[in-house]
């Protein structure tokens, strides 16, 4: 069971980037409860303390922080060596950083429509171009990133979020395409919606999956080495049916 | 006062279902998660219509709803801060909860100081009702196990309260209902055990004469607890199985617990709890101890949280929900108030599943509204009735208060402002320490017309 501690082998070495999200920090606690080595990214510093603080106290090995805004695209190169100078190494990269975004206010003004790009998908390629040549290089190396099953086709609701997780599943295809005969493994993640501060604020947020549930399902994910995980499993044959509605049909349906 | 036979409906202000456990009454109400300590009061500045910060809603009547107002839910501020394995000290923000406490501390060999009968209660609502357990009367309230915590108001300032630092707040908010401000974090001390098994002893008795006698004997036990047939007249009145346990001192494996499977699937109609169900229940209960002593090793999850296996159990009662009734009455007129009101609950006919009967020690509560003092408590449950329940609640309240015992709020969905504020006479005073901000409709309702 992914959920028990795994005292004979040396404690993994996790970077996780957007750590104080409600999904990262879910997964996180289950892999300090395992003993892991943490190196957490997030914006906020006084957040990033609470969670480090919380990881530290349930049993992981090590935890070292810094607080960054992954926008900045410069930083990524001199913040990456730096954690994995920190972690010794790195077994996991866990990108779980991402914005919602205002999709009304992005269908009027073109530079909030970027913005939502640029975080949810230029970031990551960003992050993920450095991350991959470092596992590459060392033919070993696991890179989970969370995307979303809003990606897998464009609705009128959130196309901006929708497109730019789009953007990020194709990268990642892509990439396991190329990697995987190098010996690192993609994860992509897509989570339907869960009970997150993200969705606090959003209609019937009370019925959507429970984060420590969604956590559990990445972990074990991650352990068998996955390429694709839909998160709860229920949406992989919802989203089958989705991208299969003709597009005569589906132009006229309220998604 | 609004008429208790017919809750308002809930207004189309709800965002989402909150329910206390009793599900009555049901009002509408905002919910605003608190996710970081620095939410509050940030996410409160635009407020007007009250607040009232909240956890698992597990307390039963009023005191965790806010009818109109805004609900502050305290559940993902779940974070540990830190822990000293040597003190046992654990100091953990508000919205954790006594089961993810469990599943944290037994693996290292560390208990809960005092614990409910439920283990999905926060550590904040475990403040604010000043909760007891069946080591009452060894260890006090839980509110006695509070070393320090952090009390936010709405207007921003941040303190820290314990028995020697803002000791007023610190007094004012263990039992204070939440009223008194938003408690982020608290440090708990923690208790060492060697293993997840209590040494438990159950002994059969008839009448409250066997069971005082059990309670003195029982004296150095650290748990002690009764269930009661309140549906027995003539020779089983007052008949119950007296429970008593120890944590077992050999060492043994301190797993975590498993989680829990079943749901209590549906709403059970009206009808399913009548007069008939409970007492067959109520005598299963009772020969289900075919001996009148029986002694057993016990893991802690049944013997603490026996309702717990179940989630959601309290949809058994159906949608109108049920009343809790939780008095203590002092030493002087404990024996003929729970006689007396025993007699009353039989002669109602008004069905109780386990009735819970326990001696109170004279371990005092740190808190200036905390409900537990030394007598007899009785806490027993009816499901709602129009026309029935109501006034048989009022008239054991009026007994209560003749008896010079007390109700106990988080417990409460009935009683009338004139018998709150003669049970808690303080009221006024607590009252100083409230949050401008911060009320419940359980507040609203028993400091009316005064």
């Amino acid at each position: 069971m992914s959920t028990t501690p795994q005292a004979t082998t040396p404690p993994r070495k996790i970077l996780v980037l957007g750590a104080t999200s409600g999904i990262a920090e879910a997964t996180c606690r289950i892999w300090a409860f395992q003993g892991a080595s943490l190196f957490l990214v997030a914006r906020n510093a006084e957040k990033l303390a609470a969670v480090a603080a919380d990881l530290k106290t349930r049993g992981a090995s090590y935890v070292d922080t810094a607080v960054a805004d992954l926008d900045d695209t410069e930083q990524h190169p001199a913040l990456l060596a730096h954690a994995v100078n920190s972690l010794t190494g790195m077994d996991i990269a866990y990108l779980a950083h991402g914005v919602l975004g205002d999709q009304a206010e992005a269908e009027r003004d073109f530079n909030t429509a970027a913005q939502i790009l640029h975080t949810n998908f230029v970031a990551p390629v960003s992050l993920l171009t450095w991350l991959a040549n470092f596992c590459v290089q060392r033919r070993a190396g696991t890179l989970a990133v969370i995307s979303s099953v809003a990606g897998d086709r464009g609705r009128k609701s959130n196309y901006l979020y929708g497109s730019s997780k789009a953007g990020l599943s194709a990268f990642l295809g892509g990439l396991r395409n190329r990697v995987d005969r190098e010996g690192v493994t993609v994860l992509t993640i897509k989570p339907g919606p869960v009970k997150t501060a993200m969705t606090a604020n959003m209609p019937k947020s009370e019925k959507f999956a429970d984060v420590e549930s969604v956590a559990e399902s990445i972990v074990s994910a991650i352990d068998k080495r996955k390429d694709i995980l839909y998160v709860p499993f229920q949406w992989q044959p919802i989203m089958f049916i989705i991208r299969n509605i003709p597009e005569r049909i589906f132009k006229k349906l309220n998604l | 006062m609004p008429d208790p036979i017919a809750p308002e409906e809930a207004t189309s202000q709800v965002q989402a279902p909150f329910e206390s456990w009793g599900r009555y009454p049901t009002y509408g109400a905002k919910l605003l998660p608190l996710h970081w300590q620095s939410d509050f009061p940030a996410l409160t500045a635009d407020l007007h219509n009250g607040a009232l910060p909240v956890g698992m809603g597990r307390s039963y009547g009023d005191v965790c709803l806010l009818k109109d107002g805004n609900l502050l839910v305290t559940t993902a501020m779940n974070r540990l801060i830190d822990f000293d394995a040597e003190t046992g000290l654990l100091t953990a923000e508000a919205g954790v909860t006594l089961a993810q406490i469990l599943d944290f501390a037994v693996p290292r060999g560390f208990f809960l100081p005092v614990t409910p009968g439920t283990k999905y209660v926060t550590l904040g609502g475990a403040i604010a009702n000043d909760i007891h357990g069946k080591n009452h009367h060894s260890a006090g309230t839980f509110g006695r196990h509070i070393a320090q915590f952090e009390l936010v108001r709405s207007d921003g300032s941040r303190m820290i309260c314990s028995p020697t630092e803002n000791s007023e707040f610190y007094s004012a908010t263990i039992g204070g209902l939440g009223l008194t401000g938003v408690i982020t974090w608290a440090t708990l001390r923690l208790k060492p055990i060697v293993s997840r098994k209590i040494d438990y002893e159950g002994i059969q008795f008839h009448g409250i004469d066997e069971f005082l006698d059990l309670t003195n004997q029982a004296h150095d036990i650290e748990y002690t607890v009764s269930w009661v047939d309140v549906t027995s007249t003539g020779r089983n009145f007052a008949r119950g199985v007296f429970m008593q346990g120890d944590h077992s001192t050999k060492k043994d494996d301190l797993k975590p617990s498993p989680k829990p499977k079943l749901v209590f699937p549906f709403e059970a109609p009206g009808f399913a709890l009548n007069a008939l169900t409970v007492s067959l229940f109520n005598t299963a209960f009772f020969h289900k101890q075919i001996h009148k002593r029986a002694v057993a090793l016990q893991d802690y999850e049944p013997f603490f949280y026996p309702l717990d296996k179940v989630l959601r159990w309290n949809r058994m009662y159906g949608k109108r929900g049920l009343l809790q009734f939780q008095y203590v009455i002092p030493w002087e007129h404990a024996k003929e108030g729970t006689v007396a009101i025993l007699h009353e609950v039989a002669k109602s006919g008004l069905a109780s599943f386990l009735a819970v009967l326990k001696a109170f020690g004279d371990v005092p509560s740190p808190g200036m509204m905390s409900f537990p003092k030394p007598g007899i408590t009785l806490a027993l449950d009816f499901p709602i009735k129009p026309d029935k329940s109501f006034p048989l609640f009022q008239r054991l309240a009026d007994m209560t208060l003749e008896f010079g015992g007390r109700l106990y709020p988080a417990k409460d969905a009935a009683m009338t402002a004139p018998q709150f504020q003669a049970f808690y006479p303080q009221w006024q005073h607590f009252a100083q320490y409230r949050d401008p901000l911060l009320t419940s409709s359980f507040w609203e309702r028993v400091t009316q017309n005064s």
